[in-house]
């Protein structure tokens, strides 16, 4: 087992080195941060003096290299736009694109799999299918539209939720900041939630439905059925368990495109987070934080892989047995 | 433990401060943040619209931007090359301490520093000199007769303040760690810095020690400012309507319908000082993005007025900008010192007339050309483009349309890498000189000469002209050098201009605000009833 993390740890490298270097090569392409940072108003010897110092003169693989070297120890270099040390930027707003992916995850597990077993277990009845009629809503609608929506409802004409921000946040632990903790920082995390978490809830309904629909007619289920197990203990005791392996592999990658991509919903909502952060990076040719954030995503996506991979050995019994056998 | 018990009595406080009568809070957005507090690193509007809250110039702007005293109580040119200032007594910085000369000294130096933003305001200063604790010189170089209106954009800093937290500099992009003055402020001004979170939110509250309050002309009753940035132009149009916001100084112009029919909103309408024209390559002998081989058509002046007679700019007014332009024959608004009314008139929408320029030209069956235009910088830059690009095809100069970003836009037009393109000036010193010699005198490499002259217009009697306006200290003579460089302007077509930006405010209606042509609101002046 413990051989099995470290090898796909180690596999993690060069799939890190491979994006940074595809991402430094495009940087040469989203503009002249010198140009952004240096106004209507400059000298020609300024503008030198300003590529001299941040190194923009060099080649590319040297500058490459700097990079490197410096990402190999933490050091991100300084955010063009604010003048700030990158990777205080990012730790400054990983709680807030964390807590609200969590949140949006979260909301949809905890209605889409409920909603997928009911569908799934009572197909025909009035209520399946207006659940599923409205889930059409969550896979056609465009993120921001959602967001604007429910901006407009709940927001402008209702007045009980908040249009933007995270409320008031506490800081914990000497540098989390948590909306959890406050009234406030409660009511800003719904919209955003929702918005970030409903296309992943149809999907997770309709992929336990289809799961469910599939198991149900499965062997066991019936010799099951057939010994007089109640109808409970099937259901979430067998069938359930068994869709899960799916779900899981779906969910995985899904809340790592949804920490990675919460973009629009954190631009529509002006939450505080790295969404937010990149797309502001990309707008003012901010190359350290592109170049740090694209790095940071290649290690989510190795990291949430290898916990989706190890979740599978959880569920399914099957694959249990074969690793009990090779540590033998 | 003791940062969460410190954060949650905070957010009590916040809640009680919001609660009791006395507090007077006024919650401002708009899309962009500052992304610095140092006063001299960053000449952008969004970083000095919160700075001027903090920090003060020697000679500040009324509502109306006319020169009026600030930091100094008066001025004179004792010599052409010295001006002498006298200093305001009793001032002190918000941190306590006493202003006087040395600080004055201190921050026109640094704004003359090589990492400075702000060289443009003192590019004919030679030094600063101390005469006594409350009289200051300034030595230009060269006689500037208008000194006075460009120092009134150089903030005053505190030099122990400064020593004592190592920014004596400012910004330096060498150092591998944050400076000081990226989060932290030490003015004089009538506001303070209290709470500053890079792109989330920037509070200010009400310095009572400011000097200024004693004048009626300062009516604020605000006691706090809490700026938060929101860059989508519909969520940040929600938040005004839902009263979390208070002013949106930048509000979308397709929402401006809305906003007027609101209840409990109101929009303050009024020119900016910026005027978008489109600039052309006048020396390159032939075109770099052209089907025309062996020959630059706009190097030949009745090509450029066809160009002009083509626009119809009443199509753009109403139907692109939404009423919000100032049509405009020149390049800078009234407010700028120089406008004249009778150089400012157009060529007129003649389609005819312009097909009749072009084959006068040689080009009876037009040509192709390749239009450079930004699409995120000024307000509809990308449509103004398509709406003129059509305009172009329809007499025959096919006009293929190129928009793109700024931070591509800009490194492309530097490189002269260009046509033609369209581009939007501001007048930070609201004096002519600095549109004419930024954007028309021939680029020769001296400081200032044609830096942003794309296209390399040169023309020698329009560089005599500029002269005058650097040199000659007699107002009349230069005013009439002025109007004369202006009446070139209309007979030359070095550029062809649109309008000047319109720039729309939405606040709420408890509150009232003058409208300014710099877009700078000065909450000195805002009151909240």
């Amino acid at each position: 087992m413990f051989a099995f993390i470290v090898s796909r740890l180690l596999q993690a490298l060069p799939v890190m080195l491979t994006v940074s270097l595809i991402s430094f090569a495009m940087f040469a392409y989203v503009g002249d941060p010198v140009a952004i940072m240096l106004g209507q108003d400059y000298t020609e010897a300024q503008r030198q003096a300003l590529i001299r110092d941040l190194g923009l003169d060099q080649p590319f693989f040297v500058q490459f290299w700097e990079f490197l070297k410096n990402a190999a120890q933490g050091n991100f270099g300084l955010s063009y736009r604010l003048a700030r040390p990158v990777s205080d930027l990012i730790l400054e707003r990983m709680p807030a694109t964390l807590e609200l992916s969590f949140s949006a995850a979260f909301l949809a597990l905890a209605i889409g799999v409920p909603m997928g077993v009911y569908t799934g277990l009572y197909r025909e009845s009035w209520l399946s299918r207006l659940f599923l009629t409205i889930s059409l809503i969550g896979v056609s609608l465009p993120t921001f539209l959602i967001g604007i929506l429910l901006i407009l409802i709940f927001a402008v004409t209702l007045g009980i939720l908040p249009s933007f921000g995270r409320g008031e946040t506490v800081l914990v632990g000497g540098w989390w900041t948590t909306g959890f903790l406050t009234a406030s920082g409660l009511k800003a995390l719904i919209l955003p939630s929702v918005t970030l978490g409903l296309f992943q809830m149809t999907l997770i309904m309709r992929l336990v439905r289809s799961e469910m629909l599939e198991v149900l007619r499965t062997d066991y289920i019936k010799f099951a059925r057939a010994r007089g197990l109640t109808n409970r203990a099937i259901h979430f005791g067998h069938a359930l368990k068994n869709t899960l392996v799916p779900v899981i592999t779906i969910t995985g990658l899904q809340l790592g495109a949804i920490i990675a991509f919460a973009i629009v919903t954190e631009t529509v909502f002006q939450w505080p987070g790295m969404g937010l952060l990149f797309i502001q990076a990309v707008a003012n040719a901010d190359i350290p934080i592109m170049a740090a954030y694209l790095m940071m995503i290649a290690l989510l996506f190795v990291l949430i892989n290898l916990v989706v991979d190890l979740l599978y050995y959880l569920v399914d019994p099957r694959l249990r047995g074969s690793l009990i056998g090779s540590a033998r | 433990m003791k940062r969460v018990l410190l954060a949650a009595t905070a957010a009590v406080g916040v809640f009680l401060a919001a609660a009791s009568p006395e507090a007077r809070t006024v919650r401002w957005s708009a899309a962009g943040d500052p992304n610095t507090m140092d006063p001299h690193s960053q000449n952008l509007g969004t970083v000095t619209m919160v700075l001027s809250q903090i920090y003060e110039p020697l000679i500040k702007r009324d509502q109306n931007l006319a020169l009026e005293p600030g930091l100094a109580t008066a001025w004179r040119q004792l010599e052409p090359n010295r001006w002498r200032f006298e200093l305001r007594r009793g001032v002190t910085f918000h941190d306590g301490s006493a202003f006087a000369a040395d600080d004055v000294v201190f921050s026109i130096t640094r704004a003359l520093a090589p990492t400075s933003n702000y060289g443009i305001f003192v590019d004919t200063v030679e030094k600063a000199e101390k005469v006594d604790d409350f009289t200051v010189d300034i030595i230009t170089k060269i006689p500037d007769p208008i000194l006075p209106s460009k120092i009134a954009s150089v903030y005053i800093m505190d030099r122990e303040w400064s020593e004592r937290n190592n920014v004596t500099q400012p910004q330096n992009t060498r150092a591998r760690e944050e400076t000081h003055t990226v989060r932290n402020t030490n003015g004089t001004g009538p506001f303070r810095l209290t709470v500053r979170e890079p792109d989330v939110r920037t509070v200010m509250v009400r310095n009572d020690r400011w000097w200024g309050w004693s004048d009626p002309k300062n009516v604020s009753n605000v006691t706090e400012i809490v700026y938060r940035p929101i860059a989508s132009d519909a969520t940040r149009i929600a938040a005004l309507l839902s009263g979390e916001i208070d002013f949106v100084l930048d509000p979308p112009l397709q929402d401006l319908e809305r906003l007027k029919r609101a209840q409990g909103v109101t929009v303050l309408e009024g020119p900016e000082i910026r005027t978008i024209f489109f600039a052309m390559d006048v020396h390159r002998d032939e075109l770099l993005y052209s089907n025309v081989k062996g020959r630059n058509p706009f190097k030949d002046l009745r090509v450029r007025q066809a160009l002009y007679h083509a626009i119809d700019i009443e199509a753009i007014r109403t139907r692109v900008m939404r009423g919000q332009a100032v049509v405009t024959g020149t390049f800078f608004p009234p407010q700028v010192n120089g406008y004249s009314k009778a150089e400012d008139v157009r060529l007129p929408f003649n389609p005819d007339r312009a097909r009749q320029l072009l084959a006068e030209a040689g080009y009876p069956q037009g040509f192709e050309v390749t239009l450079d235009c930004p699409n995120n910088r000024y307000i509809n830059d990308e449509q103004i483009c398509q709406a003129v690009a059509a305009m172009w095809t329809r007499i025959g100069v096919r006009t293929s349309l190129n928009a793109m970003p700024l931070a591509n836009f800009f490194p492309k037009i530097q490189r002269e890498d260009t046509s033609i393109y369209l581009l939007g000036w501001g007048v930070p010193t609201l004096d002519a000189l600095y549109s004419f010699q930024s954007l028309l005198a021939t680029r020769d490499g001296a400081p200032g000469n044609g830096i942003w002259n794309y296209g390399r217009y040169s023309n020698p009697r329009m560089d005599a002209l500029i002269n005058t306006m650097k040199n000659e200290l007699d107002r009349e003579k230069r005013t009439a050098a002025i109007h004369e460089a202006l009446r070139l302007y209309r007979e030359d077509v070095p550029h062809i201009p649109l309008h000047h930006q319109m720039i729309p405010w939405a606040v709420r209606s408890n509150i009232s605000i003058p409208h300014q042509a710099n877009n700078q609101p000065q909450f000195r002046f805002v009151r909240v009833n």
